[in-house]
């Protein structure tokens, strides 16, 4: 992880999902140019979905998790790469 | 004929409160688990168990042919779905019938009616019942959203039509809220009720949240046990519930009771029901909709009725004809229920999932816990974090109110964030205890 690389850790233990409801296209794919508050991906975890937002504008370097993999609590998902 | 076994298509408390009926009635219980839940108490507690598959919902507990698969080889009488999950899936309830399983709730035909919120709309208008203004079909598109919205009127809601529990449901105030609400409610209510489905109603505020206990048997013969107070709720979320509820006086219990019949005739409605209105200050209410299986709350009119919401269930649904009639239902004495979930009060109710270090559970007199958990029990990312109930009765509401503070200062839960201290709060507040609340109560009570 470069000095320039914004990672998005999962703000707790849950389900990873690139998709904002299943069977809909990926929120984010990787190469793909994004601005700060998009939502890159969601967390379910206790049937409650939270949206994650990436706080910075940016290329998505790097998806670190598989669709629907079990994530725990500060989990690195995502590598953003600044603009 | 009683049944000889029974399969609980269902986890945690719930499963374990049907498996308590079961083994009071001699009745052979059948747990289903999956991979996340073999350790849990449901499992150790059932006559037998099955495992069902991965722990993903909809790979297990809502996997209806692996269930019934489970089902046929255990060579069960009688399934029974517990809440959320499979409970109001038609389709299951059909497919239960198909396999020669009875069905513990009303008839496959009852749920699809009763769910069906637009065909239930109309039915309910015809014969008088006020309900709130909102579209009369599914949503299909975020057009056909607005323009049900520019119609009644901002703010609206959208909610689920696969069950309710607050998942799926989510309050727009203008046009840009509604479209993205649509996309994230949907998919909310897709992984908890396996249907993605959403309808819109206007957003009435400030109300009261309360709910009439019904039974039906398969004779015509309708029973009311009264009204439940729901208000105290955190994003539609039920926190604490009580009965009876201080708003309501004995006529219009007499009139919320009626009306719930009323509901539940137009719909054949066969055993356990809840009908949920929405009531403002002035005793206006709304019929909001029908929960065709037993409720999560069921305990505290368990608690001032003195009889068995589960047991009745059972019976009924095994054919017998309901044996209590409304002048033998009478109320004594008052009880409440604390959820306790394994969520963050201090960071916004955010999920706590984890492993328990240690529990302590309160006790003593008027004093009922309802828990599938225990010390180094792991509570898992994968279903709902309601981990147990608290429920007291005491012969009024201020005796209730000391003693649940009593119990909530003897519960400790170490290892995972809960919402037991949270609940301190709520009935150490003046206008919690003058009974004056709505729904927004929780919201607002930090500045009260």
């Amino acid at each position: 992880m470069g000095e320039k690389t914004y990672t998005i850790t999962s703000p707790v233990m849950g389900t990873f999902y690139r998709s904002s409801a299943p069977g809909e296209k990926a929120l984010v794919e990787e190469g793909q140019a994004i601005n700060s508050a998009d939502i890159v991906c969601m967390i379910e975890s206790m049937k409650i979905f939270t949206e994650l937002r990436s706080e910075q504008s940016g290329i998505v370097k790097k998806i670190l998790v598989e669709n629907e993999d079990p994530v725990m609590k500060n989990q690195a998902l995502m590598e953003i790469e600044p603009s | 004929m009683l049944f000889k076994t029974i399969l609980i298509a269902n986890r945690g408390e719930i499963a374990l409160r049907v498996i308590r009926a079961c083994k009071e009635m001699g009745i052979k219980s059948i747990a289903v688990f999956s991979d996340a839940d073999k350790d849990s108490l449901h499992v150790k507690y059932a006559d037998d168990a099955i495992n069902i598959g991965p722990a993903l919902s909809r790979k297990s507990y809502l996997n209806m042919e692996r269930i019934i698969e489970a089902a046929k080889d255990a060579k069960v009488d009688a399934i029974h779905p517990g809440y959320g999950f499979l409970s109001e899936n038609s389709d299951f309830a059909q497919a239960c019938f198909d396999n020669d399983i009875i069905f513990i709730g009303p008839s496959a035909d009852t749920i699809s009616r009763a769910g069906n919120k637009s065909a239930a709309r109309q039915t309910l208008i015809e014969l008088g019942i006020p309900v709130i203004p909102g579209s009369d079909d599914i949503i299909s598109s975020p057009d056909m959203a607005c323009d049900v919205a520019d119609r009644v009127g901002y703010p609206v809601i959208l909610k689920a039509a696969g069950g309710g529990g607050g998942r799926g449901m989510r309050i727009a105030n203008n046009r840009e809220e509604l479209v993205t609400a649509l996309s994230t409610a949907s998919g909310e209510a897709r992984i908890a009720f396996g249907n993605p489905d959403l309808y819109l109603e206007k957003y009435i505020e400030n109300p009261r949240h309360i709910e009439i206990q019904i039974f039906g048997d398969n004779f015509g013969n309708y029973i009311h046990l009264g009204e439940r107070e729901c208000s105290i709720q955190m994003r539609y979320q039920k926190l604490i519930e009580e009965s009876p509820s201080s708003f309501v006086d004995e006529p219009f219990r007499t009139r919320l009771g009626e009306t719930a019949l009323i509901i539940a005739k137009a719909f054949n409605y066969t055993n356990a029901g809840t009908m949920e209105f929405l009531v403002d200050k002035h005793k206006n209410f709304y019929f909001m909709e029908v929960n065709a299986r037993v409720q999560v709350e069921h305990p505290v009119t368990e608690l001032v009725t003195n009889v068995d919401i589960v047991q009745q269930q059972i019976l009924l649904a095994a054919g017998e004809k309901l044996k209590i009639k409304q002048s033998d239902i009478t109320f004594s004495g008052w009880s409440m229920e604390c959820r306790i979930n394994a969520s963050d009060p201090n960071e916004n109710f955010m999920p706590s999932p984890g492993q328990i270090e240690s529990v302590i559970f309160p006790g003593g007199p008027g004093v009922r816990m309802d828990t599938h958990i225990y010390t180094k029990y792991m509570v898992t990312p994968f279903y709902d974090s309601l981990i147990g109930k608290l429920i007291v009765w005491a012969k009024d509401r201020p005796s209730a109110i000391m003693r649940m503070k009593r119990a909530l200062a003897e519960f400790e839960i170490k290892g995972i964030e809960t919402t037991i201290r949270f609940y301190g709060k709520v009935f150490e507040n003046d206008l919690f205890q003058k009974g004056e609340i709505d729904t927004h109560f929780l919201e607002t009570m930090e500045d009260k």
